[in-house]
């Protein structure tokens, strides 16, 4: 086990921490001002990446795919939030669960209607494909160190947007009172359509990123909704910040404890059985990980105390 | 729920002379995660029903959505009201496994357009449940073959940890001779192989063999392309079908694949299913659909022979296998599992179509390692 290894393993779990951060950010956002639990967020990921492989196959442009995915995503979420979602601001969890696990429904029979049941192609663009060689002989993909640093940008843009502008204050507002910002004189319902487009626009970028070195298929969403809601819960629901170190530590949790947990068995197991044992533990860890949060702080590291 | 009842020879049915002697009832995914797979399935199948003209078959077919309970709730429905013969369709191991002993069981055929599992070719054989297939080893087997014949000597192999995934590195295994620079199980479902392919470069191996069906094998290939490991790969066909190599794109070009079904196979059979299935739906058959459209020839050869009430006379009818196989020579083993070829692919592009060609052959006649396990 060499320490080139480790080190690009911490890389692998990095840019995985801070795509599944994109995800969650927007659906900490939706949850914390709106309280509403979207389920159709791992769809909006899934328009994202179906809106840059159909823009990329048509125009072979990677940026041009991006503000696609980018656009169709926010319109989406903009179109859903006016016709469904605003009626469920009101109602229980349970009712906001049954709609928006409709939405899942429909948009993935929709995308097959539109697009057919076999995968798209969305490919890295050629200016950012192939290894580069980092300071210590570590070969390394640069689409994903781009990743890594596109992951970490947003997230810096979220918190000036968030923390030093006036929509910010009015979202951070709407999360603390949202009868108080309404009787101050702002118009919510625009507020809250904007916070739903921003975190689809958000899930359409992670979907595009991810998409062009994964698979563009109809259901690519769900697994990374479950992994996002792992997120929130760790960081605490409605947190940005939380959302961000969650994010890392699912990412570096899922990789490296994947990688090395069959190592450390074998040191006292079969190489067989220890694969086996070690793998299947290893697809718990987030989940004891969650656990483990939740018992030392329940309402996750930068939830609201409670 | 999507009810297709679909009578072929429209004509005669339209006459009102049709009296439809055989009744299949066709349960396969045709919507939801690897509806591809499915699709493919119906069509190959519904192409040599059509072609036949008969008035003597009617087909049922419903959509499992891949779902293990949903499947049983079908071939309940199936078998006690719509009062089918023969069952066919299911592409998954685990939806097999929940509908095929039930159905033998019942006196009724079970005959497999693609998921053979072991424990169905073993000691759960049935002289009602008939492979067309394939066994889910074999392909696992030729590309074990094909790496010992290549010489390989440290193979990096892999595959999701779920029973299909442990059966495949145990039929790779089988049959090749190297060491092996790493055994690695991934989840179900994974799409980011990252860590395996920093752990394949920090190996040394000197061969890749991974088997991760459907979207995960796309994930696979993309990022190992663009990774900057360079060694020779070696999967199944299930990563290299036709549905999912325009998905995969460059990425994939020159992998090698075993399979036991090429659209550039040499036989007058195939050269027909693959000009009439790109006629009739527009696009190039896959394994699937090959499977599906021998499936049906073989139930329409043995209606030709014996009376589907007549389960012992049926049976034999079958497992003659007399009927022209889009795979060339066919024939059936013991357990009622097929004896074919096993054929090694190369990924190619034909003008702007990502496809396969046929470079060589890993396992000849080959059958299973259950044979003598199965009392029948």
């Amino acid at each position: 086990m060499s320490t080139i290894l480790i080190i690009e393993q911490v890389l692998n779990g990095l840019q995985s921490g801070v795509m599944l951060f994109l995800m969650a950010a927007g659906l900490t956002l939706i949850f914390g001002v709106m309280g509403l639990i979207n389920l159709a967020h791992g769809s909006l990921y899934m328009v994202g990446a179906f809106a840059a492989a159909a823009v990329a196959g048509l125009t072979g442009s990677f940026v041009l795919a991006l503000i696609a995915a980018l656009a169709a995503a926010a319109l989406a979420g903009a179109v859903i939030e006016t016709l469904v979602i605003r009626r469920l601001y009101d109602s229980d969890h349970l009712d906001q669960v049954l709609a928006t696990f409709a939405l899942i429904l429909i948009f993935s029979e929709g995308t097959r209607w539109v697009f057919g049941s076999f995968p798209l192609f969305l490919d890295i663009p050629d200016a950012l494909s192939g290894p580069v060689t980092l300071p210590g002989g570590i070969e390394y993909p640069l689409y994903r160190l781009a990743l890594i640093v596109a992951g970490l940008l947003v997230g810096v843009g979220l918190w000036v947007l968030i923390e030093r502008t006036r929509i910010g204050i009015q979202i951070r507002a709407g999360e603390n009172d949202r009868e108080m910002i309404a009787a101050l004189g702002v118009d919510i319902s625009r507020l809250y359509t904007l916070v739903f487009a921003l975190g689809a626009a958000l899930a359409g970028l992670a979907g595009a990123l991810v998409g062009a070195i994964q698979s563009v298929q109809v259901g690519m969403g769900e697994p990374v909704l479950i992994l996002a809601f792992v997120v929130i819960v760790i960081g605490g629901i409605g947190s940005i910040k939380g959302a961000f170190i969650g994010a890392l530590l699912v990412g570096l949790t899922d990789t490296l404890v994947g990688i090395f947990l069959p190592e450390v068995l074998k040191l006292f197991m079969d190489a067989a059985p220890a694969t086996s044992a070690g793998s299947a533990i290893a697809s718990m860890s987030i989940y004891i990980l969650m656990s483990l949060v939740l018992i030392w702080r329940p309402s996750g590291l930068f939830g609201a105390r409670i | 729920m999507k009810t297709l009842i679909l009578a072929t020879a429209a004509a005669a049915l339209a006459a009102g002379s049709a009296v439809a002697d055989v009744k299949v009832g066709m349960i396969t995914t045709l919507s939801g995660g690897g509806a591809s797979l499915g699709i493919d399935t119906r069509d190959g199948f519904m192409l040599a029903i059509e072609a036949a003209g008969r008035d003597d078959i009617e087909v049922v077919i419903e959509d499992d959505q891949r779902k293990p309970d949903i499947a049983v709730q079908l071939a309940d429905k199936m078998i006690q009201s719509e009062k089918v013969d023969v069952l066919t369709g299911i592409v998954w191991s685990n939806l097999a496994m929940a509908v095929v002993p039930a159905t033998t069981a019942q006196g009724l055929f079970y005959l497999s357009t693609n998921a053979a599992p072991a424990q169905l070719a073993g000691k759960g054989c049935n002289a009602n449940y008939f492979a067309i297939s394939y066994q889910n080893d074999n392909l696992h087997e030729g590309a074990g073959a094909y790496a010992a014949k290549e010489g390989f000597k440290n193979t990096f192999i892999m595959a999701p940890n779920y029973p299909a995934g442990h059966d495949s590195l145990n039929g790779f295994k089988r049959y090749y001779e190297g060491d092996l620079a790493g055994e690695v199980f991934t989840k179900l479902g994974q799409t980011d192989y990252a860590a395996e392919i920093a752990q394949i470069r920090a190996s040394g191996a000197d061969s890749v063999f991974f088997f991760l069906p459907g979207g995960m094998g796309i994930s696979f290939l993309k990022q190992y392309a663009d990774s900057g490991v360079d060694l020779p790969v070696v999967g199944p066909a299930f990563s290299f079908d036709q549905g999912i190599l325009q998905a995969v794109g460059e990425a994939a070009l020159g992998v090698k694949n075993s399979s036991t079904w090429s659209k550039d196979l040499d036989n007058a059979a195939n050269t027909a299913f693959v000009a009439d299935f790109q006629q009739k739906y527009d696009r190039l058959p896959s394994i699937y659909a090959a499977q599906g459209f021998d499936t049906a020839n073989l139930l329409l050869s043995a209606m030709d022979k014996a009376d589907v009430n007549d389960d012992a006379a049926f049976a034999d009818a079958l497992k003659s296998a007399d009927f022209a196989s889009v795979r060339g020579t066919f024939s059936f083993a013991a357990n009622n599992h097929p004896v074919q070829n096993v054929y090694v692919r190369e990924v190619i592009k034909e003008g702007d179509i990502y496809t396969n060609k046929i470079v060589g052959t890993a396992l000849e006649s080959h059958a299973n390692a259950y044979v003598d396990e199965c009392k029948m």
